[in-house]
């Protein structure tokens, strides 16, 4: 199931289907993943196709155990799929690399350094031929972007989880990754927080024009944000089952989304494959 | 003019108040020091006692309490100069341990096939008390005793063999806790590591060694306590200076008195150096993730 742009999208929609006149940038190519088990090899994903455009923003949806997150490290590199293969720019991924870099849904940060270093550990490696100084500047500015020029020198465990993971966001930003990949962020949060962090991500991705690869199963936040919204039918042999355009032009506001009508059919077209058609563990194919 | 008051009025309180909530914590052990003294001195109030009572431990071992650095040269010296000898022997056995305890335990923590291969003898030889240690580690140094080696080192095969009892008693709990703690570096800083691609000596420095350092603590700390424990059973056979020479030497000329301050002072020479190691690791570990 190769998903390509449909051209018969609506004129607010125009923007991105023009992103997506481009070359394919990150291709999951008839990508399956099967763990041996010792009653027999097991199967997480089948038959997975997908094409990401660059500075596209795509949520994977679905419920827990579907293999998301799988897939989202296999393009990560942790994983590598048995059979098919996944390419960024034409390059077969075979190991984790920064050009893919993750904000994890447990922020990931180290302890014992605090916020600026947990960043500069990141840049420092990435750009090894740079001063010290010209480091220290896209740590500060990125810790900026993120609101958290006041907390640089406090370690993650004096911060809020909000707080750890505007920090997990700037490590990720701050070494420009090609694609970023968000495994479920914000929802160890409170509902405040989330919301917060959501607008100030669109916010970054907006500037920054980074293509987003991110897991949530949240749907109002896959409508927020993403540009498709790619729905996992559940496992095993979990393949994907529906996707959706999201068509509100940019930049999005929620208050204006929720007014939009076409922001009720997605939500019950998501609704619908989410919790009647693949609401219980059978495969519905 | 009132506030004045108030400051004069409270001065005084603020120190009773402390006091008083010191009181409690003053009280009890005071009670039972003074009750087990009360006991000791009833059992051995006889005629001729086993052991000397306190009030004689107190006369007759005065010169050994009221100063502890007199020197009246050869092994007539005070029990501060003793201990002193001894610290040295356990710094430098402690040390030992240290190094090779840790640098092993991220060796065998790290290597699976070095693990397996290890561990099985690591948990036999862990077992075995300094005592047992003593008659080997003097056998085979024994056999050095010509070496230009210790010479040139300013050493003694004897000196030697005390260190390495002490070595050996306390270097299991570093290595064993070491090997713990490397082993359980969180997947999660793993997975950081191998997005960023971490040169080996950073994933080292940043991510294993301060992940791994609340295991190597506390193996430290039983190591300390290890390491002290061993010091009577090394200077057994070692005559000359030290805290435990100096015990078995007073066991031997009958000095019971001298004997029991010279356990006291182990007793808290030992417990302070639980506490330095303690507060070391209280300063340096990260433990809040």
């Amino acid at each position: 199931m190769q998903i390509v742009a449909s051209n018969t999208t609506n004129s607010s929609a125009q923007d991105l289907s023009d992103k997506r006149n481009e070359n394919p940038f990150l291709v999951i190519d008839n990508v399956s993943k099967v763990y041996p088990t010792r009653q027999g090899s097991f199967t997480v994903l089948e038959n997975i196709n997908l094409t990401v455009y660059e500075g596209e923003f795509v949520c994977v949806i679905g419920h827990s155990g579907c293999g998301k997150s799988t897939l989202l490290n296999m393009v990560a590199g942790f994983n590598k799929p048995t059979t098919g293969e996944i390419r960024l720019q034409n390059k077969l991924i075979t190991k984790p690399g920064p050009d893919r870099m993750v904000v994890f849904q447990n922020y990931s940060l180290l302890p014992w350094l605090t916020a600026f270093d947990n960043v500069m550990l990141a840049v420092k490696n990435v750009y090894p031929q740079n001063s010290k100084a010209q480091n220290r500047e896209i740590v500060k500015e990125h810790l900026e972007m993120v609101g958290l020029t006041a907390g640089a020198n406090k370690k993650p465990g004096q911060l809020s989880g909000g707080m750890r993971q505007r920090v997990s966001i700037a490590r990720a930003l701050a070494i420009r990754p090609q694609v970023l990949i968000l495994d479920e962020p914000f929802g160890a949060l409170d509902i405040l927080t989330r919301e917060e962090l959501q607008e100030e991500l669109l916010k970054i991705w907006q500037e920054h024009q980074v293509t987003v690869l991110m897991i949530t199963h949240d749907i109002d936040e896959a409508v927020l944000l993403s540009d498709r919204i790619v729905m996992m039918t559940n496992g095993p042999k979990a393949t994907i089952g529906e996707i959706l355009e999201v068509p509100f032009p940019r930049p999005r506001d929620r208050a204006l989304i929720a007014e939009d009508p076409r922001y009720y059919g997605l939500r019950n077209q998501a609704l619908d494959f989410l919790f009647n058609r693949f609401a219980l563990s059978d495969d519905a194919h | 003019m009132t506030s004045n008051n108030l400051l004069k009025q409270s001065s005084p309180n603020v120190v009773f108040e402390w006091l008083q909530g010191q009181f409690k914590f003053i009280v009890p052990p005071v009670l039972a020091l003074g009750s087990l003294l009360f006991i000791w001195q009833l059992l051995c109030g006889g005629e001729t006692p086993p052991l000397p009572p306190p009030t004689k431990v107190v006369t007759e071992a005065w010169k050994f309490i009221a100063d502890p650095f007199f020197d009246n040269g050869g092994t007539d010296k005070g029990l501060g100069r003793h201990i002193f000898e001894s610290l040295k022997r356990v710094g430098i056995g402690y040390s030992g341990s240290v190094v090779i305890g840790i640098s092993l335990g991220i060796l065998i923590g790290t290597n699976v096939v070095m693990y397996r291969a290890f561990d099985p003898i690591f948990q036999v030889l862990r077992t075995v008390p300094p005592l047992a240690w003593l008659p080997i580690s003097s056998a085979v140094f024994e056999s050095f005793k010509e070496s230009e080696v210790l010479r040139m080192l300013g050493t003694d095969a004897v000196e030697l063999s005390a260190v390495f009892v002490i070595f050996i008693t306390s270097v299991w709990p570093v290595l064993m806790n070491t090997a713990v703690g490397v082993q359980q570096v969180p997947q999660d800083y793993r997975n950081v590591a191998k997005v960023l691609r971490l040169s080996r000596f950073e994933y080292f420095t940043k991510i294993l060694v301060p992940s791994a350092a609340p295991y190597i603590f506390t193996g430290l700390r039983i190591a300390i306590g290890l390491s002290w424990l061993a010091i009577v059973a090394a200077e057994m056979l070692k005559g000359g200076v030290g805290i435990g020479f100096f015990i078995w030497d007073s066991y031997n000329s009958g000095k019971y008195s001298e004997m029991i301050v010279a356990l006291f002072y182990v007793g808290i020479v030992g417990l302070l150096l639980d506490k330095v190691v303690f507060y070391i690791s209280k300063f340096l570990v990260q433990t809040d993730s």
